[in-house]
């Protein structure tokens, strides 16, 4: 099958290597993986913050993007995004008086699927440990952003995912369903409120032992994240696509989850494409990975 | 705002006025509230018990969904019929021996019960729990008039006596605890002194005893009401005391003051709202009291009945489509008990007498947005969706809210002048009439620091402009992450960044922002897209290392499962099919489970 992945603004420029995990999971079960060049971002940004007419070329352009290239489905890393598209590209267009790129912009969105929810639905994914060959030995407790469980309505798809993973284990977070307070804007417009909203989902991740918090929404990651640091918690989160991308022969490793760049062994010129020095040093550092 | 034409040509919009504003901006407003540590861990402990006594009695009935649409359509039609259904009811209401008043806002709401209650000769009333009467601000008006009106729900009543504000639409003291309770009532109840101790038995006896004496001594009550039945005339109201019940039976006048969206065509709708309302508010099967009374009957109850039909802002509301479903609202406010913002900010962080989500998109609805005292609550939200999850009549609050924000920026764009001075014209005149009736000085209606400025563009605007500019385009978003290793190579050494300037100075506030990506997915793909082989390999290890063919399998067993797999063609094409094909009949699949599967997920 041929899938166009959508990476989302905040994974293509902040977290990269979110991107290269559901490539990777994708490329592993034998399908093509497009990029198509012209994606920017959902719109959901302007959305939110009450800029429709700005939205518009924002819509225009996500949708021109994703009619321009052939593909099967698309995909995206991001229950927030996927759910925008179907709730908020159509509305922002009708708005605007554009009745046939609402149109457009409804068919883009009935194609594009969240990770966990092209896995499970489309793929048939189940059992990550058998059909992707995920390993992650670490007790993990595991975060459901609100679009991805009240727009897109994934229910266990993220979590049945995440149990099946080879060596992890999952620990029930406390009042898992309470938005972490990204919100968007709301972050920077009503930042004590997002605070406080923030510290009572750090303090729910510190009760399950774990210290590890996985998701499927970087956005509001970033958000804990940098919350976490700047309460000197040492709670981390990690992207559920990493979890599932990570093999036993290219485990992801506690300590890279904290740098955001594409990791070595993927930047580097590999094995089978040159005979060169730097083949051979990235073979060596997967074997040695391993 | 857009507005649809209803039919009623050369009628100026009367928006609502009241206590309908927040008079500090909600962002500040909720700073000094999240710093009341008592008022949050009371709110917290009773939002989260409500919150799963609600659960469980939601989770009883497997028809709930359906009741939300029931609930949801009745409503509607309501909105739709609403001046043939109001003269229905004025008919049947004054043909029982009702006399029915129109009041388009809270001034002549006001004056209307003043002079009611003036006409028979007395200084003090007792009142039924009631959001209409608080939304007008009657209380207050009435002292000023030298009459004193005795709230006799238990949680009104704290609220009244420690001269509080409430905090919550169906638990107005919710804010309190029963020490604090127990100070207010030895404070104020005379007669219980020092002997009062905080146990909840003990407390509401002392507010029985002290109620019981008003019961009987007062012979005019104010109520408002939880429906209205066009078809018969009738009105109900809801409750869990009793209280109510005695203000509704033992005065000789009772006067109702009802928003005109109280409606319902059918006495058989109440069906529907009778399971909806009481399993969504109090997390009861049942509530205890339910009074209906239609006009007046000899010998029963009270001799003389008024009924107020208040407007106040809400013609305003339905005259907007994609706002008015906010009308819906029946007060139960399960959107209160879930959402994250009024648990930890608190109910009086949203100045209105309608606080929670509903309140955000409530009152600047009833003001209008351009009111600039209402323009910060549609902000008041991260969008989490909670509230639409539980909302029993199924308003859909976040676009609301969405909706609100662009009429808010909009405004701010100077597209909606006209209506921006209405609504502050009304704004003033309700300032001047009330101060009026009180003999105080009016206030500015206007707070200084928040009058408009220019039409300069703001930072949000920059930052939306410039945002939208970079977005819309990949080549333009490719140019921009070139920029990120020096962002890299900046915040390296530091680790990230702690601060920032302006406006997102509200991130860094709470958050560090970390250290840039060495380059963005987009250009990393550019040169490394191809290389599918190898990061196959990589992953599925040396086995898969081994030399082989184009288009021959990896030699693992993982690579096995693929071939196996490789024939899904048929199966996974059959799941995206039909989800495409109902995506293009106008609703996305998505939408619609989200809707009829919400309630799963809670």
């Amino acid at each position: 099958m041929k899938i166009a992945i959508f990476a989302t603004c905040i994974v293509d420029a902040m977290y990269p290597k979110v991107a290269l995990a559901t490539v990777r999971i994708l490329e592993r079960l034998g399908h093509d993986v497009v990029f198509p060049a012209g994606q920017g971002c959902c719109s959901q940004m302007h959305v939110n913050s009450g800029y429709i007419d700005e939205a518009l070329p924002v819509v225009r352009n996500h949708v021109e993007a994703f009619t321009a290239v052939d593909y099967d489905v698309a995909v995206a890393p991001s229950g927030s995004c996927v759910a925008s598209l179907g709730h908020q590209q159509p509305m922002v267009a009708r708005k605007c008086g554009d009745e046939g790129l609402a149109r457009q912009a409804e068919e883009v969105a009935g194609r594009t699927y969240e990770l966990s929810e092209l896995l499970v639905d489309v793929l048939g994914v189940t059992d990550a440990e058998k059909q992707l060959g995920s390993y992650f030995p670490h007790r993990i407790t595991y975060h459901p952003s609100c679009h991805g469980l009240r727009l897109l309505g994934l229910g266990d798809r993220p979590t049945t995912l995440l149990s099946s993973v080879e060596d992890l284990e999952l620990v029930e977070l406390p009042d898992a369903q309470e938005c972490c307070g990204f919100g968007g804007t709301f972050s920077f417009k009503n930042p004590d409120v997002s605070g406080a909203m923030v510290d009572a989902k750090i303090k729910n991740i510190e009760s399950t032992g774990t210290g590890l918090c996985a998701g499927g929404d970087s956005s509001c990651q970033l958000h804990m994240n940098g919350a976490a640091r700047r309460r000197g918690s040492e709670v981390r989160t990690v992207h559920l696509a990493e979890i599932l991308a990570s093999t036993r022969a290219n485990p992801l490793e506690l300590d890279q989850i904290a740098d955001l760049s594409i990791p070595r062994v993927h930047a580097t010129i590999t094995p089978s494409s040159a005979a060169g020095p730097g083949g051979a040093q990235a073979a060596s550092s997967a074997g040695g990975a391993r | 705002m857009t507005v649809v034409d209803l039919g009623m040509p050369g009628t100026r919009i009367a928006y609502g006025s009241g206590n309908l504003y927040e008079e500090t901006p909600f962002p500040e407003h909720a700073r000094s509230e999240l710093g009341n540590q008592q008022m949050r861990a009371n709110i917290g402990h009773a939002t989260h018990t409500i919150r799963a006594k609600r659960g469980r009695v939601v989770g009883e009935l497997p028809d709930w969904q359906d009741l939300r649409d029931a609930g949801s359509a009745i409503k509607q039609e309501v909105g739709a019929r609403l001046p043939e259904l109001l003269e229905q009811f004025e008919a049947n209401v004054t043909a029982r021996g009702g006399i029915v008043h129109w009041a388009r806002n809270a001034a002549e709401a006001n004056r209307i019960v003043t002079d009611l209650v003036r006409a028979k000769g007395v200084d003090e009333i007792i009142k039924v729990k009631s959001m209409a009467t608080q939304e007008i601000g009657l209380n207050e008006h009435l002292e000023g008039q030298g009459i004193k009106s005795h709230e006799t729900d238990l949680a009104e009543l704290i609220v009244q006596l420690g001269d509080d504000k409430p905090s919550h639409i169906l638990v107005p003291a919710i804010h309190k605890n029963r020490d604090e309770i127990r100070e207010i009532f030895s404070r104020r109840m005379p007669g219980t002194g020092k002997t009062l101790t905080n146990e909840p038995a003990v407390l509401a006896e002392a507010a029985r005893t002290y109620l019981r004496e008003k019961f009987l001594d007062t012979t005019v009550a104010v109520s408002g009401a939880n429906f209205g039945i066009a078809e018969s005339g009738t009105l109900t109201v809801v409750e869990s005391e009793g209280n109510g019940r005695m203000c509704l039976t033992l005065p000789k006048t009772l006067i109702t003051v009802m928003g005109i969206e109280k409606l319902l065509p059918r006495f058989a709708d109440l069906e529907v709202f009778t399971q909806l309302l009481p399993r969504s508010s109090t997390g009861e099967r049942m509530n205890p009291y339910t009074s209906m009374w239609t006009g007046v009957a000899e010998g029963d109850g009270p001799e003389e009945f008024h009924l107020v039909l208040l407007d106040n802002g809400r013609s305003a509301v339905l005259g907007d489509p994609d706002g008015r479903s906010a009308l819906h609202c029946i007060r139960c406010s399960a959107c209160l008990n879930v959402c994250p913002v009024y648990e930890h900010a608190g109910g009086h962080a949203y100045g209105s007498t309608y606080p929670g989500p509903i309140g955000a998109i409530l009152s600047p609805q009833l003001t209008g947005v351009a009111a600039e005292q209402n323009n910060s609550l549609p902000y008041a939200s991260s969008l989490c969706g909670r509230c639409y999850e539980v909302c029993p009549v199924k308003i859909d609050i976040p676009s609301i809210l969405v909706h609100l924000r662009d009429e808010d920026v909009r405004t701010k764009h100077g597209e909606r002048d006209d209506a921006a001075a209405q609504q502050r014209s009304t704004v003033s005149a309700a300032r001047e009439a009330e101060a009026a009736a009180t003999g105080a000085q009016p206030e500015p209606a206007e707070h200084p620091d928040r009058v408009k400025k220019s039409r300069v563009p703001s930072e949000m605007d920059v930052l939306m402009k410039g945002a939208g500019v970079v977005m819309s385009s990949g080549k333009r978003m490719a140019l921009a992450e070139k920029a990120l290793p020096l962002g890299r190579g900046a915040l390296k050494p530091f680790g990230g960044a702690k601060w920032l300037p302006g406006m997102v100075g509200g991130w860094t506030q709470e958050r560090d922002i970390p250290v840039p990506p060495s380059q963005s997915f987009r250009n990393w793909w550019r040169k490394h897209g191809e290389e599918t082989e190898q990061r196959v390999a990589r992953d599925l290890g040396s086995t898969a290392l081994a030399p082989s063919g184009p288009g021959e399998a990896p030699s693992s067993s993982l690579a096995g499962h693929i071939e196996e797999h490789a024939g899904w063609g048929a199966e996974a094409q059959a799941v995206i099919r039909a989800r495409a094909g109902q995506s293009s009949g106008g609703e996305s699949t998505k939408s619609s489970d989200a809707t009829s599967t919400g309630e799963e997920q809670a």
